[in-house]
């Protein structure tokens, strides 16, 4: 917010930076970046929403994104997602009761030659075979 | 672990329409490791490293072990290309380098598989000609391949009125999607009135399927800011973003660095190459918001604001961020900018077809055996991307359609496999350019499910604003998913038909307008595969899977 001379403009490269910092974006920052830009907390919050990629629930330890992208998606990403929500018992966008994993689906990471593709704690993973990849998780 | 010729190594070398001006790599010897996403999630990095610690410890004496951008031939990866004796080596494993070693001492050989050989031979690298050449993290890098030399020759030695020229001569046209005229572009924000003007590069890569702008910012970052910094100058502008994917975070951190390090360089920032001209560039984040594609909601973003569009007029040229004119262009079309400038606009202008001028790149992925980066010169062939370049369908399965243009765009079956690439010819037939994305399909594919698949991206990006999107993309969405189970009446599918025609026709922005083409390529093309989902609830391809008992509408 600084570097941007707390300008109004800087309210999305501050979101960014908070859920680089914090892994998400509580309450306490929301009203916090909003005083500090002079942003109503209503605007802040409904641009923290709007945009799919900040979250304002803590995630797990870890987390596992499906991509569910064209290229992943004929070859077969619906069954791999079915089988990891299967085997850990969460639906996209939940986490695991002892926080340890977060389950999400992502819309391409532009690497569909990679297909189907997932991104476990930051890390590619390609040609996926659910089965395998729900073992590995399950034992995360 | 397999061993070939590449572009540089014979015959696809002489097809380059301008002479290899890269300077040779010095006395030594080199390997070049990919160091782009996909191959960098295949351990290249591990590569790099163990390759680089290999020879220090074995010899050869001399070998530069260089980090490059994308070698394009994705689907094989991690690549590693030795120059001097034409090979690239695929699917290389950190534990396997003895091969590299080897050709890095035996000199020149020419051992070309025909797969390597046939994806490289009709391409036409331009926008791309770096990528797979220079670290992409080293200005010196790009400096030693005649990088920023074409900026410094237009703010040296030509008007702004004279690069605005250059650039209508060659014909370019937007590569993001829509193709509008470049040139035309750029005149109307060089005659709007308002001061500061700013130019802002898309690459806010949404369309899932498409990850051209991803290789060539990940490859090449300088030359889409050097086409940035010349467009600039064209125009008047003295600021410039590029509003790049939250989700591509090697693309932010390589394109900082570039900005930093030419910024420190004089190449960007205050007074650039000494001149009076200058020109201040940042980047800014998006956060995963399809709608901020459309340069409307794409401002919106960066005036820190939620992604929805205004009405057009006024267009972006005349009234864009912050209420001044500006320049909004893509990636690719900033990347043929430099070439454009040191070659001529006639040069660009005698490559591709009347209409298209140029080369295109495009993402080559789904059941296509040679996934990757495809740099063609307009006017090929579907035929000869798909199946000369791309190497077939996997499995030799049958080739049921192509997939271009995004969300927006539609499915073209195989009768037209021989028609051109280009700009009107994809309109004609119900698709699009697009950004570039090409997804293969074989008879694993339902063109029913995959128009569902397709609604329900665009129901979920929505941005709300109006109702003719939110409403009918959802309400669509429900359609077609009653008739991939099994439950639809054929006066569903006049429903249907009716509700797409008039979500396009009323819609605020290309999202809306867009969303139902899906739907009608696939219903121009493959209805018998909707009345088979209707009146037999039969999925012909075997992916639907049908309600147990119809209940008719």
């Amino acid at each position: 917010m600084q570097r941007l001379g707390y300008r109004r403009d800087a309210l999305i490269e501050a979101l960014h930076a908070t859920q680089d910092a914090f892994g998400y974006i509580d309450d306490e920052a929301l009203r916090y970046i909003g005083k500090a830009l002079a942003i109503p907390p209503s605007t802040v919050y409904g641009v923290a929403t709007f945009y799919s990629y900040f979250t304002l629930q803590p995630r797990g330890e870890h987390t596992c994104v499906v991509c569910t992208g064209t290229a992943c998606y004929i070859n077969g990403a619906l069954p791999i997602l079915a089988r990891i929500q299967e085997s850990l018992g969460i639906a996209p966008g939940e986490t695991t009761a002892d926080r340890k994993l977060s389950l999400l689906t992502g819309r391409c990471f532009g690497a569909c030659s990679l297909a189907p593709a997932a991104i476990v704690d930051g890390r590619f993973e390609d040609h996926v075979d659910g089965e395998e990849l729900a073992t590995r998780l399950r034992a995360l | 672990m397999s061993e070939t010729a590449t572009p540089g190594g014979d015959g696809a070398s002489q097809r380059r329409p301008v002479e290899d001006t890269h300077p040779a790599v010095s006395a030594g010897l080199s390997a070049y490791v990919c160091e782009a996403v996909s191959c960098l999630s295949r351990s290249s990095h591990e590569v790099l490293t163990k390759l680089g610690t290999q020879i220090a410890e074995r010899g050869p004496s001399r070998v530069e072990v260089k980090r490059v951008g994308c070698l394009r031939l994705c689907a094989e990866g991690p690549l590693v290309h030795v120059p001097q004796s034409g090979q690239m080596f695929s699917r290389v494993r950190p534990d396997e380098l003895a091969p590299i070693l080897e050709a890095l001492t035996a000199g020149p050989q020419h051992a070309a598989s025909t797969t390597q050989r046939e994806f490289f031979e009709r391409q036409v690298p331009i926008a791309t000609e770096n990528s797979g050449r220079i670290d992409p993290e080293s200005l010196d890098d790009y400096l030693d391949a005649g990088g920023y030399a074409a900026l410094g020759r237009a703010i040296r030695t030509m008007t702004p009125g004279e690069v605005r020229d250059e650039i209508t001569t060659s014909g370019l046209r937007g590569r993001g999607g829509a193709g509008y005229p470049t040139g035309l572009k750029w005149n109307t924000v060089a005659k709007a009135t308002g001061t500061p003007r700013y130019v802002i590069c898309n690459a806010d890569e949404g369309d899932p399927g498409a990850f051209m702008d991803r290789n060539i910012l990940e490859s090449d970052p300088h030359r889409v800011l050097e086409g940035m910094a010349i467009a600039a100058y064209a125009v008047g502008a003295s600021a410039g973003y590029v509003y790049c994917r939250g989700e591509y975070p090697l693309v932010v951190a390589r394109v900082r660095k570039a900005i930093r390090d030419a910024t420190r360089r004089d190449y960007l920032g205050a007074t650039i190459m000494d001149t009076k001209f200058s020109f201040e560039v940042d980047v800014r984040l998006g956060a995963g918001a399809y709608v901020c594609g459309e340069e409307t909601a794409l401002i919106a973003s960066i005036e820190g604001g939620r992604g929805s569009p205004v009405p057009r007029p006024p267009y972006p040229a005349v009234s864009g961020l912050y209420d001044r004119p500006t320049l909004i262009n893509n990636v690719e079309t900033f990347a043929n900018v430099p070439p454009i400038i040191r070659n001529g606009g006639d040069w660009f202008a005698s490559i591709g077809t009347a209409g298209s001028r140029g080369t295109k790149v495009f993402a080559l992925a789904g059941r296509v055996v040679n996934t990757g980066l495809v740099e063609v010169p307009m006017g090929t062939t579907l035929r000869a991307i798909v199946f000369d370049i791309g190497g077939g369908i996997v499995d030799g399965r049958e080739f049921k359609a192509i997939q271009t243009g995004g969300p927006a765009g539609g499915c073209i079956p195989a009768e037209f496999l021989d028609m051109p690439v280009e700009y009107e010819s994809l309109t004609k037939i119900g698709s699009m350019m697009g950004s570039g994305g090409m997804i293969v399909m074989d008879d694993t594919s339902c063109m029913v499910d995959l128009a569902r698949f397709f609604m329900d991206f665009m129901r979920e990006e929505s941005c709300g604003k109006c109702v003719p999107c939110r409403v009918g993309t959802t309400q669509l969405h429900v359609l077609l998913t009653r008739i991939t189970s099994g439950l639809a009446s054929t006066a569903d599918l006049v429903t249907l038909e009716r509700l797409a025609g008039m979500v396009q026709r009323t819609s605020l922005c290309g999202l809306g307008q867009g969303a139902p083409n899906p739907v009608f390529s696939t219903l121009r093309y493959f209805r018998s595969e909707y009345l088979a989902h209707i009146e037999e609830r039969r999925c012909p391809a075997g992916v639907c899977e049908m309600a147990p008992e119809a209940v008719s509408a």
